[in-house]
């Protein structure tokens, strides 16, 4: 026999009862947990992005529609930048280095972005198949694009324009040279080619020269040479008629500023069934309390003390609130697994089940707070009660 | 505790007043139980023979006057030192408030040693059982037993930790007749293969004459 025992006994005897608790914590917990892991996540992924990119420059419009388009890729580009002002803003005393990127086609959904090898040495991807472009209309594919599509070294594709379903430049194929290493990050999913290859494709719609004539650009991923280039280098930029500078760091906290309203919400929900899981853990003692009177005082009389007995019943709360907790733990994990493997959405982005979000193990001091909680009106019941007039009832 | 050689009393009552609701029950000058007697506290319904037994039981103190249970002073323990001295010490049967309907008949017994911290063997709980005639019931649910074995679980559960005193509180009045007389014979036996010494609360005319001495309350003393 032992407390845990007891308590196991009294839990089984009001089976119904007991799993309504349990299933109601373990959802609170698990909206919770869901949040933390989705969440923490969300804000690795986003700061792993914008890492080493101190500003975007790219043409006038939204800045956060610019990062969202040349960093993360997930919205249609500004415009173009003349190659005058990337020839200026790539000299600029400020300016330790700038990356062009040029974009406008997609195969499969997925995005072809000119560029410069120096993009996978800022990003630290390695090439894990084949080689480097090295000349236009050479493309190296993202671990995540080669895996989905199935295609190696040596095949052939066309791009077409826009993002989803546009004309197809099937007069322009592209040859893949190599594949990149799994970086968990969008180049994943990127083609990456040279910016020369991009422009051959829209000879006739940009400026672009098929001769090593500079071409327009969507945007440059900036790297400042002194901290001072952070205040002055944006002001100088956006003082241009063509130009606007968009910092990554202060549009990423917006855009997880956006996503976090609703994150917010379903905090507040979890919460709510927190809470309410508290109050159906108090009503459930008071009443095992009420319907335990006998058993409770023939307990005294075989020698048990109020303290004992006070800590049977806090032992209860515990372990209701630590099933619940373990059930909500198991169902949130679980639950982002499956829709990792289900959906290619939720791969994509990097989400995994079978890690522990940093707030999550906070759950476990706070869950054991509430069961107290939700036991300590019971309990001062239970320590006031007298066993005298008890066992006079009975 | 006393040894066995111990010839000081069991229970030693000094100049005892008990009252409920302002009107005396019980008055006693000096009232002891040597170790192994059998006692019948009679008297009719309201005549204190519960209140003097939850006395003796440490579950309630008296007005006034001292009681000594193998050689403690009652009213000098803490109430959490009297819980534990009750569980270890003091047996207790009672009319009808048996057993922990969540648990089985063999944790019923379980439980009593756990609640003082003492650890008994199952062998001897499965033994104590026998004693009452129901080592096959030993992994039944409470809830199946009829009254009368019920009973006997709460006799074989009150003898757990080995007491020198076993208090019961009228455990025959909602049996017939022929449950009473077991009931009463097996308290009778096993207290007394135990040494321990027996008060038995009851107004059953049909058992008084199977104990020592007997201590009337109320309108018959």
């Amino acid at each position: 026999m032992s407390l845990t025992r007891l308590c196991l006994a009294y839990l089984r005897i009001r089976l119904g009862t007991t799993l309504l608790n349990v299933t109601l914590i373990g959802l609170g917990v698990a909206i919770l947990t869901s949040i933390l892991l989705i969440g923490s996540q969300l804000r690795d992924r986003v700061q792993r992005e914008i890492r080493g990119i101190d500003l975007v420059v790219g043409a006038k419009g939204s800045p956060l529609q610019l990062i969202l388009s040349t960093v993360f890729h997930l919205d249609v580009p500004t415009g173009n930048v003349s190659a005058g002002e990337v020839a200026f803003l790539r000299n600029h005393p400020l300016v330790a280095r700038a990356i062009p990127i040029a974009l406008g086609d997609s195969a499969w959904g997925y995005r072809i972005v000119g560029t410069e090898p120096e993009l996978l040495e800022e990003r630290g991807v390695s090439i894990a198949a084949g080689r480097l472009w090295q000349a236009p209309m050479e493309a190296v594919l993202g671990a995540e694009v080669a895996r989905s599509t199935g295609l190696e070294v040596g095949a052939r594709f066309v791009g077409s324009h826009g993002l989803a379903g546009g004309i197809a430049h099937a007069e322009h194929p592209y040859v893949v040279v190599g594949v990149a290493a799994r970086t968990g990050t969008i180049v994943d999913r990127l083609i990456l080619t040279s910016l020369e290859g991009v422009w051959h494709v829209h000879a006739p719609r940009t400026t672009a020269s098929h001769d090593g004539e500079q071409g327009d650009i969507t945007a440059l991923l900036v790297r400042y040479r002194t901290p001072l280039a952070a205040v002055q280098l944006p002001r100088l930029v956006n003082a241009r008629p063509t130009l606007i500078a968009a910092v990554p760091a202060f549009e990423a906290a917006r855009l997880l500023n956006i996503v976090g309203l609703g994150l917010e919400v379903l905090r507040f929900l979890g919460g709510v069934l927190l809470a309410i899981a508290a109050v159906a853990i108090l009503v459930a003692l008071t009443n095992a309390l009420s319907e335990r009177r006998a058993d409770l005082a023939l307990m005294r009389t075989l020698g048990a003390t109020r303290g004992l007995l006070i800590r049977a019943l806090l032992l209860e709360a515990v372990l209701l609130t630590t099933s619940g907790l373990a059930l909500g733990l198991l169902l949130a994990h679980l639950s982002l697994e499956v829709l990792v493997l289900v959906l290619p959405e939720a791969r994509a982005s990097g989400l995994s089940g079978l890690v522990l979000a940093p707030g999550e193990i906070w759950l476990v001091p706070a869950l054991l707070a509430l069961a107290i909680a939700a036991a300590a009106i019971p309990a001062v019941r239970l320590y006031r009660a007298n066993l005298v007039r008890i066992l006079a009832q009975r | 505790m006393a040894s066995s050689g111990d010839t000081s009393p069991v229970v030693l009552v000094e100049k005892l007043r008990l009252s409920a609701n302002g009107r005396p029950l019980v008055e006693l000058e000096r009232w002891e139980i040597p170790a192994g007697e059998r006692v019948a506290i009679v008297g009719p319904s309201g005549s204190g023979k519960t209140t003097f037994l939850q006395t003796l039981a440490g579950l309630r103190l008296a007005d006034e006057g001292r009681v000594v249970v193998c050689g403690r002073d009652l009213a000098r323990m803490s109430e959490a030192q009297r819980d534990v001295f009750r569980g270890r010490h003091i047996g207790f049967v009672h009319q009808t408030l048996h057993l922990v309907r969540s648990l089985s008949v063999l944790d019923n017994l379980r439980l009593a040693a756990f609640v003082v911290g003492n650890r008994v063997a199952d062998q001897r709980l499965l033994h104590l059982l026998a004693s009452v005639g129901l080592e096959d019931r030993a992994n039944s649910s409470t809830i199946d037993l009829s009254h009368g074995e019920a009973q006997r679980v709460a006799i074989a559960r009150a003898l757990v930790n080995e007491p020198r005193l076993v208090l019961a509180d009228e455990p025959t009045s909602a049996l017939d007749d022929g449950n009473a007389r077991a009931i009463l014979e097996l308290l009778l036996k096993v207290a007394a293969d135990r040494g321990a010494a027996l008060v038995v609360a009851t107004h059953d005319s049909r058992l008084i004459g199977s104990f020592d001495r007997r201590l009337a309350l109320g309108v018959e003393r």
